[in-house]
């Protein structure tokens, strides 16, 4: 059977951290919900590093099943761990904090190489020093690739960016995108910011004191107007498009996705590559249809499918359809009372700006 | 400063006991501080207590009840006779013993603080990379602690070598065999001689302070006597 079964049932000091959770067995599952809502307890009984009652199945291979009474021990669990602080021993240089795991896995099961983690993770260039001399961000990445050269089944991420500041975050995130699009390892990610969630994960579990409030594809479910996903602040939607042409003239690039085509400043990327895009609710406004001058470039046929409440008051969200695709606008009660906006409307969505994730 | 035949002799057992005890004292304590560390049981506090009472109890009484229970009517003294070891009390064994006890939360203290300090985190990640508990111990644990090992062996070696009481009540006074530097420092006082007195007092201060130099400035050992690391 493939797939991850993840059924937990661990009283907490709060609240019972209450799960069955059935989730693909690829790409990156973000396990998302406010502090303390579970998520990292959830990656532990995962892990075997704390014990819920219940079943852990990892594409066929049973962790845990009370039933049966099967619990293998942490270490006979085929998985990687990069913890939320770095967690490199202090006693070894980074090549042998590198070494540590890949030694214990026989040659026939490395499916990662050495040269490919350190080219993957940019650590090439570290493996003589101590650990003490690395940045954070370095330091985190010398766990990832730790973590990979153990060639897992499974790999679980405890938000490996908090520690980090916006600029070393900004560092790693292009090394976590590269690990979900070059490696074939599934990947549980624990996250409390919507904007990672958008950037990483394919799939998104939602959990509030210790349940899950809603599972299912991340694009579905960060336009989900009943979730807390949407009050957020940073509220987007992340498409996923590909590279049409470049205008040199005007310096834009043009691409293409389900709804349409969307003009952004001049990428270097290859005509033909994919590209991940992100639109953040507060960027997009909505214009009745019939009035084409505006500066604003992106400007896309829209029907209107539904509204929700945003963070304040004065606002509202509105979940758009863009040709099969999803998007999210917030604009002012007022503004949606004197333009009459109504559910099924025909509307133009005007895009002031575009995030590329890479 | 003339030193004496015998006081060569005291000095040379006094080398030899205190090497010996401190290699049993680290390998018997770190399983104790390992579990004083780690463990959640409700004995914790009472294993605690007894291994820290060498700390404040009177050297003398601590010598008392092992002369009593090593003795041939003593638990310890039947045991012994019984497995063909003879009697402990006054031969260089009983005297390891005995030491062994006396020094023991000298070398638990640090090594459990160290224990302490390093946290579960270490072990789990060493977990998460495929070790064994035993493997993670001997690999991760054990080099994390190194400073509280230092710390351990060189208090451990010290408190060894200064003991009066526990030698005067279960080791006597026997040439070559249990009289160690701190009995012959006696034996020269009791007879008058202080100026041979003073050579190996003042060679036990010098040792004594150089010890504590040693901990005070290498290796970060200084907080290994609080907080472990």
């Amino acid at each position: 059977m493939s797939g991850l079964c993840v059924a937990c049932r661990l009283p907490l000091a709060d609240f019972v951290l209450d799960t069955d959770l059935t989730l693909p067995g690829r790409g990156v599952t973000a396990l998302f919900g406010p502090s303390g809502s579970g998520k990292t307890t959830l990656l532990r009984c995962v892990a075997g590093l704390a014990r819920a009652a219940g079943r852990v199945q990892i594409n066929g291979e049973c962790w845990q099943d009370d039933a049966r009474r099967i619990f293998l021990p942490t270490h006979q669990r085929a998985l990687g761990y990069v913890f939320q602080e770095a967690s490199l021993f202090a006693h070894l240089s980074v090549r042998a904090n590198l070494e540590f795991g890949l030694k214990r896995i026989p040659a026939a099961e490395r499916k990662v190489g050495w040269d490919a983690a350190l080219a993957l993770l940019g650590i090439g260039h570290l493996l003589e020093r101590g650990t003490e001399s690395l940045s954070g961000g370095e330091r985190q990445r010398v766990a990832i690739a730790r973590a990979l050269l153990t060639s897992p089944r499974l790999l679980l991420m405890d938000e490996p960016l908090a520690a980090l500041d916006a600029k070393r975050k900004q560092e790693i995130l292009p090394y976590l995108e590269r690990l979900h699009d070059e490696l074939a390892i599934p990947v549980l990610y624990v996250s409390h910011s919507p904007d990672e969630v958008a950037r990483l994960a394919d799939h998104l579990v939602l959990l509030e004191q210790g349940r899950v409030l809603a599972c299912g594809p991340t694009r579905d479910l960060l336009t989900r107007l009943d979730l807390p996903l949407a009050l957020d602040e940073d509220a987007a939607v992340r498409i996923d498009a590909t590279v049409l042409s470049h205008d040199d003239a005007y310096h834009l690039t043009c691409l293409g996705f389900a709804g349409g085509h969307i003009q952004v400043t001049r990428k270097p990327l290859a005509v033909g590559a994919k590209a991940h895009i992100k639109i953040q609710a507060r960027d997009v406004s909505i214009a009745l249809a019939g009035d084409n001058r505006s500066s604003i470039v992106n400007r896309l046929p829209a029907r209107i499918l539904g509204f929700g409440d945003a963070a304040h008051p004065a606002q509202c969200l509105v979940r758009l359809e863009v040709g099969g695709a999803p998007l999210l606008a917030r604009i002012t009660r007022l503004s949606r009372d004197q333009l009459g906006l109504v559910e099924g409307m025909s509307v133009v969505a005007q895009i002031k700006s575009v995030a590329l994730l890479g | 400063m003339h030193l004496s035949a015998d006081d060569w002799s005291a000095i040379r057992l006094t080398l030899e006991l205190a090497s010996i005890v401190t290699v049993l004292l680290l390998i018997i304590g770190t399983p104790i501080a390992w579990w004083l560390a780690r463990s959640q049981s409700r004995l914790r506090g009472v294993v605690g207590a007894i291994v820290s009472l060498p700390i404040v109890l009177p050297p003398t009484v601590l010598g008392f009840y092992l002369l009593v229970m090593m003795g041939p009517e003593g638990v310890v003294g039947r045991l012994t006779e019984a497995i063909g070891l003879g009697r402990l009390p006054f031969t260089f064994p009983g005297l390891v013993v005995a030491s062994i006890l006396y020094s023991l939360p000298f070398v638990v203290q640090p090594v459990q603080n160290a224990f302490m300090a390093m946290g579960d985190r270490p072990l789990e990640v060493a977990a998460t990379l495929r070790a064994s508990p035993l493997r993670a111990f001997f690999t991760v644990a054990l080099p994390l602690a190194r400073p509280g090992f230092v710390t351990a062996a060189i208090l451990g070696f010290a408190h060894t070598v200064g003991e009066f009481g526990v030698v005067l009540m279960i080791g006597g006074n026997i040439p070559d065999k249990t009289r160690v530097i701190s009995m012959q420092i006696y034996n020269h006082v009791e007879a008058m001689e202080y100026g041979q007195a003073h050579g190996l007092a003042a060679l036990l201060l010098g040792f004594s302070f150089l010890v504590l130099l040693a901990l005070y400035t290498v290796g970060g050992a200084r907080s290994t006597l609080g907080a472990g690391r």
